[in-house]
């Protein structure tokens, strides 16, 4: 009889261990871990992350390869199973002009099969623009051969590669605009909070001015005054510095909201009467205290990042073509042509919508989480 | 002031560990949007005291009478208008703390110690109680783990704590141990003045009682010497030698802790004491001594400071400033008619 109770008993004491010598992080885990929509929406970041990472693998063609013979083809259905076994197939396409409106008509041949496969080798790429690969996910066995996974546009270039491209530049300008913000965000909001006095003055009545300005005019304008000679890479820094010179202020104000709360700390008085430099009393004491929420608010700013990006480059004054991003992708859907007769040209903005929605769950999940000790 | 330095020589055998000069700390009151300064809160306003080594000082007063802001000079975690403040040294030095530089005070810091009153603001969330007691070993320049870890442990020990706890983190224990973590980091450098700011007055009545006894205890064992700073008269006469009772910024009175309790000669320190609540219900309660609000150290009354709540002001007081004077050996007052009014200690 006693010794169930013993042991229940010790059960509960080493939970209650585990507990007491949990740090910080593992604590927020653990509540973050409880959060199964932003633990789903945390595996689709990382699945969209891994595309950033490589592209080319998870594309199966060359996103530029255009072919005017093979415009608007519809999405091509991939079967698994040739007859019973094993052997993954897409329904070749045959074209037909339509007599009346001369428009192309495409339509499954059933007597062409062609058979794709996993891993297969395709055209060559470059890993990070460095390793030289050939393997792609997903392609067909023959290589003469074109698959249009998600359709193709009106070049006839095929959506599939070209939103993985998309996602790659999209999904890097949401994080590189954010972290350049939270750099500038925290230096500058930590002077102001830290330092106070007329720098303080100087830097919030900065970051007023820049949150007056209607922020769509100033990104246009700004925009629009790039060169249009500059290459896709350099109109690309410059769109996420522009992003970012302006996403910086809400973050700045945040950090100096914590810093002017954390002075008055008592354990931050404590590091200070223990002799500690200011240095130490900054980065062990006062930027871990809200490290943590300033990941969940970066989590949050990215997916606003994104849309802005794809508005911008939807409006043609942000990423320009060649470079492929999702606003570009957009771009492709603008008139009622294509909403009429290639509706799949959408898809990209189904792509925006997933990423938005996750990068928003996980920020909320991580917002809950960041304060522990919060019931 | 020169009866309070006057006071200090009397009681100096050996030269006292710290001396407090004239103390003023001044809050500019600044309005509008260029910051024009248009007055001051005198929070701190002309403080002598005196304390000698191994004593236990108390500090009392209503809430904004100066007595915290008057502790936090000490500890030079904000810088006096004026006055000065003589620290004596381990090695024997006189040092005026109220100049000194963030960098000259670094050496100085693992002297002067502090106890907070918020267990659970003063120690760090994020970091593991060793790492909060073993901070101010490490900035001071003990660079071993593991002789910093036996150090810990020592201290933890010290303050009636298993040595274990080192691992946990803050929000694993609870108020009153927290309380003490607090008072073994206080005690990791070897400090020769304590700085307590109100230790007990957020814990629970039990544990109030272990930690002052556990205060009162190190005292002894360590020859600490303590500033007290507390509300609490009974909690101060418990642990104090002698007793400073302030009011708006400047001391009314400072005597030793058993005559001041028994014969208290300013008529606020009486007041106080007759606010303590007595534990026998046939002890009749009294009248409320204390009519009307403590004034603003902004604006304070003209003569003494309290004469609009004391119930034997005359014209004098409105008009003349009391200074503090010597009434008996090591017993200074801040009243005209301290000799003449016989007032009530407490039992």
């Amino acid at each position: 009889m006693a010794a169930p109770i013993d042991a229940a008993a010790s059960a509960t004491s080493a939970a209650e261990d585990r507990i007491s010598v949990a740090s910080n992080w593992t604590l927020v885990w653990w509540r973050f871990r409880k959060h199964k929509l932003a633990l789903l929406s945390a595996g689709i970041l990382a699945l969209l992350y891994l595309v950033v990472l490589c592209p080319d693998f998870f594309s199966t063609q060359d996103p530029e390869r255009t072919d005017a013979r093979q415009a608007f083809i519809p999405i091509q259905s991939v079967h698994f199973f040739d007859e019973g076994r094993w052997s993954p197939w897409v329904p070749g396409v045959v074209g037909k002009r339509n007599p009346v409106t001369l428009r192309m008509e495409w339509g499954a041949d059933p007597s062409r099969k062609v058979r794709i496969g996993f891993f297969v080798d395709g055209p060559a790429y470059k890993v990070l623009g460095v390793i030289p690969a050939k393997v792609r996910l997903i392609g067909p066995l023959d290589p003469s051969q074109r698959i249009f996974l998600l359709g193709s546009d009106r070049l006839g270039r095929d959506q599939w590669s070209r939103i993985m491209h998309g996602t790659q530049t999209s999904m890097t300008i949401g994080l590189v605009a954010v972290t350049l913000s939270v750099v500038l965000g925290i230096v500058l909001g930590g002077i102001s909070g830290y330092f106070g006095g007329w720098i303080d003055q100087v830097i919030q009545r900065l970051i007023e001015i820049l949150q007056s300005v209607p922020t769509i005019p100033i990104w246009l304008a700004l925009s629009a005054a790039l060169p249009r000679d500059w290459t896709p890479t350099q109109v690309f820094f410059a769109i996420t510095v522009i992003l970012s010179l302006i996403g910086w202020t809400t973050l700045g104000r945040e950090v100096r909201g914590r810093f002017l709360a954390l002075r008055e700390e008592d354990f931050v008085l404590a590091a200070e009467l223990a002799g500690c430099s200011r240095a130490r009393i900054i980065l062990r004491h006062m930027v871990p205290t809200f490290l943590s929420h300033i990941i969940a608010t970066s989590s949050l700013a990215i997916p606003v990042m994104i849309i802005n990006e794809t508005s911008l480059s939807f409006l043609g004054l942000g990423i320009r073509p060649p470079a492929i991003s999702w606003g570009v992708l957009l771009q492709e859907a603008q008139n009622i042509q294509t909403l009429a007769l290639a509706p799949w040209l959408l898809l990209p903005g189904l792509l925006v919508i997933v990423a938005v929605l996750a990068f928003n769950l996980v920020g909320d999940g991580l917002r809950d989480a960041s304060d522990p000790y919060s019931k | 002031m020169t009866t309070g330095a006057a006071m200090g020589e009397a009681r100096a055998a050996s030269p006292a560990l710290l001396r407090v000069r004239n103390l003023r700390k001044f809050f500019p009151i600044s309005k509008g949007i260029f910051r024009r300064t248009v007055g001051h809160v005198r929070a701190v306003d002309d403080v002598s005291f005196d304390i000698q080594e191994g004593e236990a000082l108390g500090l009392v007063g209503e809430s904004g009478c100066g007595k915290t802001t008057t502790s936090r000079c000490i500890l030079r975690a904000m810088t006096p208008t004026a006055g000065e403040m003589l620290y004596r040294t381990r090695d024997g030095r006189d040092v005026d703390l109220a100049p000194l530089s963030r960098r000259d005070l670094r050496p100085l810091r693992a002297e002067i110690q502090m106890i907070f009153q918020d267990p659970f603001g003063s120690l760090n969330p994020r970091m593991t109680l060793f790492d909060n007691v073993g901070e101010p070993l490490l900035v001071n320049g003990m660079r071993n783990r593991s002789e910093r870890m036996d150090r810990v442990a020592e201290l933890l020990r010290l303050v009636g704590l298993r040595a274990e706890f080192m691992h946990r983190f803050p929000h694993a224990v609870s108020g009153g141990q927290r309380q003490r973590i607090g008072i073994a980091r206080a005690l990791s450098t070897n400090p020769r003045l304590v700085v307590a700011d109100e230790p007990v007055s957020a814990l629970d009545v039990s544990v109030q009682a272990q930690v002052l006894n556990l205060l009162l205890e190190l005292q002894q064992r360590l020859g600490l010497t303590f500033l007290f700073v507390a509300h609490d008269l009974s909690v101060v006469r418990h642990i104090s030698d002698r007793v400073a009772v302030m009011y708006v910024g400047q001391i009314v009175e400072l005597a030793p802790t058993s005559s001041l309790f028994a014969r208290p000669r300013h008529p606020y320190t009486s007041a106080l004491l007759k606010a303590v609540p007595v534990a026998d219900p046939r002890v009749p309660t009294g009248d409320v001594l204390l009519k009307g609000e403590v004034p603003s150290p902004a604006n304070p009354p003209s003569g003494c400071y309290f004469h609009p709540r004391c119930p034997f002001a005359d014209e004098r007081c409105r008009r003349e400033t009391p200074p503090l004077r010597d009434i008996a050996p090591g017993h200074v007052v801040r009243c005209h008619h301290a000799e003449r009014l016989e007032l009530a200690g407490a039992a």
